[in-house]
């Protein structure tokens, strides 16, 4: 019997997942030997043309990780889904536009004036901006452009199952690895269209070992300020921490190293805004009943927007005024 | 012809929904572009439910509860004290004035105050215009056109 195609797609992405998939160790001998790996730019040399000419549905999975911002990453989405039984956004930027979703606060505009024009680190006479067309005297060249805006995977295709993370933990990915060989050898029915894999319901504060009390915030300080108690929550010493707008998976590993949840995970089960879910759990704890003394601390935590949006603005509520 | 706003004020059954009902029922006049949604509690209002009201087409977002001290659930309305200026920030981020997101505690026996509250506010939001957010939602015929109407979106 031919080996069930796994096909794995880095779109707008830092190649992390990639690597993150490399890092289940001995297991990827397993992913070889069950499956046959039709295409993986990161780490086999196949061209698009290939996977344009494979049958609708050859490919029994693809792993997609990476938001989708130009139009080289739609396409290939879009020719991934075709070819795919099951397709997986795969990692934070393919399930909520994770960090290149960042560039949502600014149009395509700004970032192309800064990036080419204004940086301190442009050239005095470069101002080139790259076009997606050049005539040439072989003929016209085109190159892929860049979106207004960036969306994530599920935004722009129909996706199966998720896999949250940035990147999603290699212990996360055997699980899933296995656990998709399991269904395929066995026969056994897939889990239901839309189920978050490799991660838990809950949030990142119950995998967190700190111990929890009350929380009554005076002070807010970035990591750097303080020595904190590797103890106690972090939140209670005053350090903004993603924890309870995060969805667990990770197994808390920054904050076991001391480090405050960055959110990589993503958005709880039935949360429907990690930013607007973190705006309400720390206004919450804020220990002052006095508005200018409110306003005092809330201007302690450094660019709250960056901070609750870092891995989940494409995907958020938030919208941009057009410009 | 004149902008008509559409604001959303999200109303604390206990105070403000009550106080709404007196400026009604004294037949009080004022401006008829807020949407009242009645919540148990301004504590109820996650900052979700303003975010979500903007992407909607609000161009302003009222939220009344009780006075401090004064709340039913004794805490609620602090809770939202210290929403609204957080989600103030959030929005000011995106480029929207936070002046469009306005929070007045309203009692049950202060119609008065509601009618005065709504008819500035509702003034303000005027004066500040129609809001126009980017919308995000995904077109594929438009992305496929995008480089030519770049921006358009």
């Amino acid at each position: 019997m031919a080996k069930p195609k796994l096909a794995i797609y880095w779109a707008s992405s830092c190649g992390g997942c990639d690597i993150a998939i490399l890092d289940i160790e001995d297991k990827i001998l397993d992913v070889a030997a069950f499956f046959d790996v039709c295409f993986w730019p990161c780490a086999t040399d196949f061209k698009y043309d290939d996977v344009r000419k494979m049958a609708d549905k050859s490919i029994t999975l693809t792993l997609f990780n990476g938001a989708i911002r130009s139009s080289e990453n739609y396409e290939i989405a879009k020719l991934l889904r075709q070819k795919s039984v099951v397709l997986c956004a795969f990692g934070g930027c393919a399930s909520e536009g994770g960090i290149p979703g960042l560039a949502n606060f600014y149009d395509k505009k700004s970032i192309m004036e800064y990036a080419y024009v204004l940086s301190p680190s442009v050239e005095a006479n470069g101002h080139v901006i790259p076009q997606p067309e050049t005539e040439v005297k072989e003929g016209k060249l085109e190159i892929p452009y860049l979106w207004n805006t960036v969306r994530s995977l599920r935004q722009v295709v129909d996706v199966d199952y998720i896999i949250p993370g940035c990147p999603p933990q290699s212990d996360q990915i055997a699980a899933v690895v296995a656990a998709v060989i399991d269904i395929l050898q066995n026969g056994k029915p897939l889990p239901p269209k839309g189920t978050v894999l490799g991660a838990s319901e809950k949030s990142c504060c119950d995998d967190c070992p700190r111990q929890r009390n009350i929380k009554k915030i005076k002070q807010f300080k970035r990591p750097f300020e303080s020595v904190t108690d590797p103890d106690l929550c972090l939140m209670e010493q005053g350090i903004v921490c993603m924890g309870p707008a995060t969805r667990a998976g990770c197994g808390a590993k920054c904050v076991k190293a001391g480090v405050p949840c960055r959110g990589c995970y993503g958005l709880p089960a039935n949360c429907r805004d990690q930013g607007a879910k973190m705006a309400s759990a720390i206004a919450s704890v804020i220990d002052s009943t006095d508005p200018k003394e409110i306003d005092h601390i809330i201007s302690g935590i450094a660019d709250p927007l960056g901070t609750f949006y870092r891995f989940s603005l494409a995907d958020s509520m938030l919208r941009r005024v057009q410009s | 012809m004149s902008f008509e706003p559409r604001i959303v004020g999200f109303l604390c059954n206990w105070c403000s929904y009550t106080g709404a009902d007196l400026a009604g029922t004294a037949r009080m006049k004022y401006p008829p572009n807020v949407l009242p949604i009645r919540v148990m509690c301004s504590g109820r209002v996650d900052p979700g439910f303003i975010l979500d009201a903007f992407r909607n087409g609000a161009d302003g977002v009222l939220v009344c509860g009780c006075h401090p001290g004064d709340c039913h659930y004794v805490e609620g309305n602090y809770k939202c004290l210290r929403r609204i200026p957080l989600t103030k920030k959030i929005l000011q981020g995106m480029g929207i004035p936070p002046e469009r997101l306005r929070l007045e505690w309203v009692s049950a026996s202060e119609g008065a105050l509601f009618q005065e509250v709504i008819t500035e506010f509702t003034a303000q939001i005027q004066a500040l215009g129609p809001m126009h957010l980017t919308d995000w939602a995904f077109d594929p015929d438009a992305a496929e056109h995008e480089p030519v109407g770049a921006g358009k979106e």
